[in-house]
């Protein structure tokens, strides 16, 4: 049994119900033929499991930096993999976020996917289970078969439902993520021979040479740095992101994006603690290069969708930016800017995906001047926006200013190049409001948002004010979790 | 009763004899052979638990090698449960197909036994024969499998002669042709160039049947040439067999021989490295498969090259995953073929709307090949990795990843053919499976995941076997 994990207390294991419930959801459409049932089936599977995941909130006890809800059972006693769940202040929210995620995703792809619907809901909720299953799998073996496990319902969702260029993105999303992690892969097994188990916590915080570190750091670094993605290794993402389905893109946007930055959180800073110092200030640079370089390349976009797919690799540099500051204030920004980007830029692509559904075009010309034409969509929209740009009272504001203070702390000049970057975020987001607000002078015939799609955004709103306005909670969460994290990194990094 | 599997499968080919030489032909053939296999695979479970020695220690029945009559007879009942008899062969020819798919099935259970040189030989030639003449009886003959056939018996005599050669030095080593007495005698020429020799060389006759670098060149024409079904036999079943024997050979060079390792390194470094990329430009399924093959072999090279229980242990594991991956493809491609010809990767438009039950498990057939989780594949590969890399084979390892991604390349595409594209006109009608056609495809499909999830209980059977 592991020392780490304070066992489940609930009645019945409710991290793998979290995990399989969608699984058994898909599996009933089996049963099914109309498109209707199916949709149906799959967003009260998807609410259900969010409600299951709910308490996990009420249950968390914040008070330690243990993982908690644990569930271990044997799995390949000869090689001492186990099947092991549970989660900490780091994941608890990335858990969350994935189940709130997955009804909105359903529902915002209710009227737009009409081709194989049964297939389509499949791979989202299949989606749905692997993405739980990467956050609270504390077995590397568990968890690498569920990162590997996300690629095919996501490379499907981008293959089949995608855009007109869905073949070229699909291809290059899945052969640019599995050569990430085919050298996670030589790095966990590294891991195994060196420790004697599979255990994540079991690895965390042991005393390697430092050349083991060195290249272990960097078998996972790749991994995560596609994912995330970082400056160098960004290419796959704008592609991706742009042909997926409106539900692809939040996935992407939302998630996957997060389990780059979760795998700097959960591997590289407690298992390779001197590597991580080490790589620190190239990390940094790389964070900085990504903030400016994203900014600089939004301000030509004309392509909605690729502008807001750019934006994320800007906002994804603040996440990494915040890790790799190894301070608190740093690591709790960082976390903070990975839930409110899961919000604000699924909200985006939510946003873009109602408006595409209408005039079936990404361009900004076409989608211009809907100020008057349709001023419910452009109030959400405008809100949104003004949430991406770190607008104060919204939920990134807080994140970034968590981020930049400690930056400031470890370098003015780091944090300097971030600030610039910030503003840039200011100029695109607000040129791009302009001209989908006030561009076009003509009245063209479209429909403004019904109820079904003010439903899914109406609890992203929430969020951007709540993260925005009471950032405590969630702050608290974390903070013994974090504090554990960085006083370890110190003691064992030095 | 510790034969049983060898003698039912005798029983059927000499049914089958008979049936040949008789005036009954072709009526009466189609209906006892799918009860006559599972014959066999009952046969096999029975005496899964069986061991004893025949033939003064020639013959020997342990776990080891009843898990390895367990997986041919498996491959073969699948083989003839998949096979359309009426599509692929010509009228005339059915009774001796099976009967010489039956010697070829019992002559690689006789190889998963034998512990002496001669012993060997001979089983190996027993299936290679069966096969040589099985290859070019195709429907609709035309040049290519003449061609095909031909090809296969040169490259399986010259393979022959070279283990021949080997197997001499061998004996010169240790005045014996008993494993057992071989293996006392080695630790003496540790190191000797002699030795890495002669087992390289005796080695290369079943590097021929696995189609591992460098006698690999038959596989894609011969997988072309010949009919679906005997290709699909060709390209699984007998490197089940082959399999058994590398082991068995392999652990006679465990003695401190570095050299040895090195070589064996080589060759699965080239074989998936070389499979792996000539596979990119694939157009013919077969083909594909055959290059895939090489690959394949390669992996499995390194389970048997760690040299320890547990390399060897994932080296069967991965074979046994091996067999139905690669049969589930091949299935497809049975399934697709008109009237027995070759299927191209265009004739998998669109297959996932014409019968999503076969695009489903041909999807997983090649996810699995491609060693993507949750299939058998990923688990296979992940257990060869890491006992790779318990013993310092980091290179390789490295090298084995790389081709991962290289390879996904081409397995994607037959994913993609048939779930992105549309089929048009005529291709787009659908593909209604019979009812045991569906329960084949959910056979695989079951098992595939099965072996990607629940790997424990298996892998613990294949650790026991390996008692030498």
């Amino acid at each position: 049994m592991d020392q780490y994990l304070l066992m489940n207390t609930l009645r019945f294991p409710i991290l793998s119900t979290t995990i399989f419930l969608p699984l058994v959801g898909a599996a009933l459409f089996l049963f099914m033929k109309s498109a209707r049932a199916v949709r149906v089936t799959a967003l009260l599977t998807a609410m259900v499991t969010f409600l299951v995941s709910f308490m996990l909130y009420l249950n968390f006890d914040p008070g330690t930096h243990l993982f908690q809800f644990g569930e271990f059972r044997s799995w390949i006693s000869s090689y001492k993999i186990n099947y092991v769940l549970g989660i900490d202040g780091i994941t608890l929210f990335l858990v969350l976020l994935t189940t709130l995620l997955a009804p909105l995703c359903i529902l915002c792809s209710w009227t737009a996917i009409t081709q194989r619907v049964k297939e389509f809901m499949f791979c989202i909720l299949l989606m749905e289970a692997a993405m739980v299953g990467v956050f609270s799998a504390l077995d590397f073996v568990l968890f690498y078969i569920f990162w590997e496990a996300m690629l095919i319902p996501m490379y499907l969702l981008i293959a089949i439902w995608g855009g007109p260029q869905k073949d070229y993105a699909s291809i290059k999303f899945f052969i640019y993520t599995l050569f990430g992690s085919v050298f996670l892969l030589v790095a966990i097994i590294a891991l195994y021979l060196a420790n004697g188990s599979f255990s994540i916590p079991g690895a965390m915080f042991q005393n390697y040479s430092f050349p083991f570190q060195f290249w272990v750091f960097l078998g996972f670094a790749i991994a995560f740095a596609i994912k995330v993605p970082m400056f160098p290794f960004h290419t796959w993402l704008p592609a991706a992101h742009t042909e997926a389905p409106t539900a692809g893109s939040v996935y992407l946007a939302s998630v996957l994006l997060k389990m780059g930055a979760y795998g700097f959180l959960r591997f590289c800073l407690p298992i390779t603690p001197k590597a991580s110092l080490y790589f620190a200030p190239y990390m940094v640079a790389l964070s900085v290069i990504a903030i400016i370089y994203g900014g600089f390349v939004c301000l030509a976009q004309t392509d909605m969708k690729k502008l807001i797919a750019y934006s994320s690799v800007a906002h994804m540099g603040f996440v990494t930016l915040g890790i790799f500051s190894l301070v608190l204030i740093g690591l709790q920004g960082a976390l903070l800017q990975m839930l409110n980007h899961g919000i604000t830029t699924g909200a985006l692509f939510l946003c873009v995906g109602i408006i595409y559904e209408r005039t079936h075009s990404r361009e900004i010309y076409d989608n211009a001047g809907l100020g008057k034409i349709a001023p419910i969509y452009m109030g959400f929209f405008g809100f949104f926006a003004l949430s991406a740009f770190a607008f104060p009272g919204t939920n990134n504001f807080v994140g970034e200013i968590y981020v930049l203070i400690g930056m400031f702390s470890k370098s003015k000049v780091a944090g300097f190049f971030a600030i610039i970057g910030a503003v840039l975020a200011a100029a695109y987001m607000l040129r791009l409001l302009k001209q989908v607000a006030w561009g076009r002078d003509d009245r063209r015939a479209i429909q403004d948002m019904n109820t079904r799609e003010v439903v899914y955004l109406l609890p992203l709103v929430l969020f951007v004010f709540w993260v925005g306005l009471f950032p405590r909670l969630y702050v608290l969460t974390a903070e013994k979790t974090l504090a554990h994290l960085l006083a370890q990194l110190h003691t064992v990094g030095h | 009763m510790l034969i049983l599997p060898e003698i039912t499968l005798l029983f059927f080919s000499v049914f089958f004899l008979l049936v040949a030489v008789s005036k009954a032909k072709a009526t009466i053939v189609s209906t006892p052979v799918r009860g006559l296999s599972l014959l066999v695979l009952l046969a096999s479970v029975l005496s899964i638990t069986g061991s004893g020695v025949l033939f003064s220690g020639a013959y020997q029945m342990t776990l080891f090698s009843q898990i390895f009559k367990l997986l041919l007879a498996a491959g073969f009942c699948l083989v003839i449960f998949m096979l359309d008899i009426s599509g692929e062969i010509e009228k005339g020819f059915y009774a001796e197909y099976f009967m010489f798919l039956s010697f070829s099935v019992l002559g690689l259970m006789m190889l998963s036994s034998a512990m002496e040189l001669m012993t060997i030989v001979i089983s190996l030639e027993i299936s290679s024969y069966s096969l040589y003449v099985i290859v070019p009886l195709r429907k609709a003959q035309t040049k290519v499998q003449l061609e095909a056939s031909v090809k296969y018996l040169f490259f399986g005599a010259v393979s022959t002669g070279i283990m021949l050669y080997g197997m001499s030095y061998l004996y010169g080593i240790s005045h014996s042709t008993f494993l057992a007495d071989i293996i006392t005698a080695l630790p003496k020429f540790t190191n000797k160039p002699m030795m890495v020799f002669a087992l390289i060389l005796t080695l290369t006759g079943f590097f021929f049947k696995l189609s591992l670098f460098p006698m690999h060149f038959w596989a894609p024409d011969i997988y072309e040439g010949a009919s679906n079904a005997t290709t699909a036999f060709i390209a699984t079943v007998p490197k089940i067999a082959a399999t058994a024997v590398l082991i068995r050979i392999a652990m006679l060079g465990v003695f401190g021989s570095p050299d040895f390792a090195s070589v064996l390194m080589v060759l699965s470094a080239l074989s998936m490295t070389f499979g792996n990329l000539v596979g990119l430009v694939q157009k013919d399924i077969k083909r594909l498969l055959a290059y895939s093959g090489i690959a394949h072999a390669g992996y499995l090279m390194m389970g048997v090259i760690a040299l320890t229980k547990n390399g060897n242990a994932s080296a069967i594991y991965y074979m046994a995953v091996y067999l139905f991956m690669n049969l589930g493809c091949f299935y497809a491609v049975m399934l697709l073929s008109k009237s027995g010809g070759n299927v191209m990767l265009n004739d998998l438009v669109g297959l996932s709307k014409r019968a999503p039950l076969l695009g489903f498990m041909l999807a997983v057939s090649a996810f699995s090949l491609a060693g993507i989780p949750p299939t058998g594949g990923f688990m296979g590969k992940f257990f060869l990795f890491t006992n790779a890399l318990a013993q310092g084979y980091l290179t390789l390892v490295i090298i084995g990843t790389v081709n991962t991604v290289i390879s996904i390349f081409y397995y994607l595409n037959i994913v993609r053919m048939s779930y992105t594209k549309e089929a048009v006109g005529s291709e787009s009608l659908s593909l209604a499976l019979s009812f045991p056609q569906k329960v084949v495809c959910l056979i695989y499909i079951a098992i595939i995941l099965y072996l990607g999830v629940m790997p424990s209980s298996l892998m613990e059977i294949f650790r026991a076997s390996i008692t030498f």
